[in-house]
């Protein structure tokens, strides 16, 4: 079973034409590289660093993202849905894993 | 909030530790509501055997930020549900040589509520049980499968996801009858200071409460928010761990997680929330 | 000499804040900004940080950027080690130039937020978050 896991939020319900807001959370630890371990060796550096999400096809925003991002890495924003469409979230990881999740979006 | 955070710097400016004069009080007038619609009641008159040492008992929830206390009200912003959604994979697979899961048995996981609110619990033999001992009994008897660690990512999963199912549900340990022996231990425990500092946990949860230590703020120290998202931990601290971490802060010799002292300050310690509804998974700083 | 608050700000991986010169951290944040917008001049306001005043714990802190009209938003945290915290890409199905996270700060600090804006142009605001280092362990 993976330890990563992303869990996704979306309205229950909007319009065409609406502003949603979108909730994404990914379970990571997001180690800096900057720690040492109990017998002072360097923790080497594993985060997520890249997120994307597109909608119907269009990017809506791509973040680089620094160890400075918390674990479990959280992101909240802003899309404007003219159709119903599929959500499509990415995430990068150092060691080179790439988690995606689709999700369908009705508009009334 | 303006007040209150200018309160808790002064305090904070102040540093002292256990100081007499940086007295800030928690946030008496806030609702815990989740996701707009569970009221979960965070203050409660004091269950009787504490003779009077609260005025009335408090969720720590109502020390924290208005940011720590928003994470909660939230089952999305709260990432101690990343765990519980885990344990649900974790409640379906079968394992070990019984090739059993928990569903195999249990059904559902909705038949789970009410039982962390129970624990820690005297087993049939008469021992003082975790919800974690419960569940390694499961699997190493019934399951045929390896014992999980007490801090370990999958028996965080499950804790979780079994504590979510008591929300809302009030504490109900049973601390009379067998139990009677265990609580009377663990109440001595409270009351027995630990460490260089010889601090004991009533020093600073029942004597200090709502005054700062360490720049932070002291609650009253009770357990029904457990297992809990802590912040700086950034991944679920079970009830243990925390007593760990509050003798290690005595600089005393701690017990190890799951130590049968640990297990009686448990059932002490959830016995002074008597009254308070369970909240786990709760979100602390 | 390390003091008790420097192991504390490593335990929450960001280390060592007080070991790197205030002149080394001013211009690793200039070099990120420079690098950002090219040398290009940048405004002040036309952005938005809401952030808590005081920050129970540095390693968890809710963040809010907004810079209306903004392709890109820049996100440094001036008193970290190394000050890149995220790059913010608003594409074409962007409703607004905002976005939410949290993220982690090795001790009281200014978040900067370089906003790039449709035009070219580049635009600045920051806010300083007081970062509780204390507490009692877990």
């Amino acid at each position: 079973m993976s330890d990563v896991r992303p869990r996704i939020r979306l309205p229950r319900s909007a319009n065409a034409g609406d502003v949603i807001e979108v909730k994404t959370l990914i379970s990571h630890n997001m180690e800096t590289g900057l720690r040492r371990d109990g017998s002072g060796n360097e923790i080497p550096r594993q985060i997520i660093n890249r997120f994307t999400c597109e909608y119907a096809g269009k990017l809506v925003l791509d973040v680089t993202m620094e160890p400075a991002i918390s674990a479990n890495p959280y992101m909240e924003f802003d899309v404007k849905v003219d159709e119903s469409a599929d959500f499509v979230f990415t995430w990068y990881d150092d060691d080179g894993s790439v988690y995606s999740e689709t999700q369908s979006f009705e508009v009334s | 909030m303006k007040t209150m955070t200018k309160l808790w710097a002064t305090a904070a400016i102040c540093g002292a530790v256990l100081s007499s004069t940086a007295f800030a009080d928690p946030h008496p007038d806030a609702e815990l509501i989740i996701e707009g619609e569970l009221h979960i009641a965070t203050r409660a008159e004091p269950p009787e055997h504490l003779g009077g040492v609260f005025p009335e008992i408090y969720s720590g929830w109502l020390f924290r930020t208005d940011e720590t206390r928003a994470l909660q009200m939230d089952d999305f912003d709260n990432p101690g549900l990343l765990f519980a959604e885990r344990g649900e994979d974790r409640w379906e697979l079968a394992e070990g040589t019984a090739n059993q899961s928990c569903a195999d048995c249990h059904g559902d996981v909705e038949s789970m509520a009410g039982v962390r609110a129970v624990m820690p619990k005297v087993n049939e033999n008469g021992e003082l049980w975790s919800l974690q001992n419960y569940i390694n009994n499961c699997r190493t008897e019934r399951m045929g499968a390896d014992a999980w660690g007490w801090n370990s990512e999958p028996m965080k999963d499950v804790t979780s996801l079994i504590s979510l199912q008591s929300r809302g549900m009030p504490v109900a340990v049973k601390i009379d009858g067998e139990a009677a022996e265990f609580w009377e231990k663990g109440r001595e425990m409270y009351y027995t200071r630990f460490g260089q500092l010889e601090l004991s946990c009533a020093n600073c949860h029942e004597d200090n409460w709502g005054r700062m230590i360490r720049a932070d703020h002291l609650s009253q120290g009770m357990s029904n928010g457990f297992p809990t998202y802590r912040l700086k931990n950034a991944t679920i601290v079970p009830l243990h761990q925390r007593f760990r971490g509050c003798i290690r802060d005595t600089r005393g010799e701690s017990f190890a997680e799951g130590a049968q002292e640990f297990r009686e300050l448990e059932l002490y310690v959830s016995s002074r929330g008597l009254g308070l509804p369970i909240e786990g998974i709760s979100v602390r700083q | 000499m390390l003091t008790r608050r420097d192991t504390m700000a490593m335990g929450l991986g960001v280390a060592a804040v007080a070991m790197v010169p205030g002149a080394a951290i001013a211009s690793a944040v200039d070099d990120a900004i420079s690098a950002f917008t090219g040398g290009a001049s940048v405004t002040d306001g036309g952005v938005t940080i809401d952030a808590p005043e005081i920050a129970e714990n540095g390693n968890t802190v809710p963040i809010a950027i907004e810079a209306p009209g903004a392709t890109e938003i820049l996100l440094l945290a001036a008193g970290n080690p190394t000050p890149g915290v995220a790059k913010f890409g608003f594409g074409e199905g962007a409703a607004t130039s905002r976005a939410a996270t949290r993220i982690r700060l090795g001790g009281t600090q200014d978040v900067v937020a370089i906003a790039k804006m449709a035009d070219g142009s580049f635009a600045r605001g920051a806010v300083e978050v007081k970062v509780t280092i204390g507490g009692c362990g877990g």
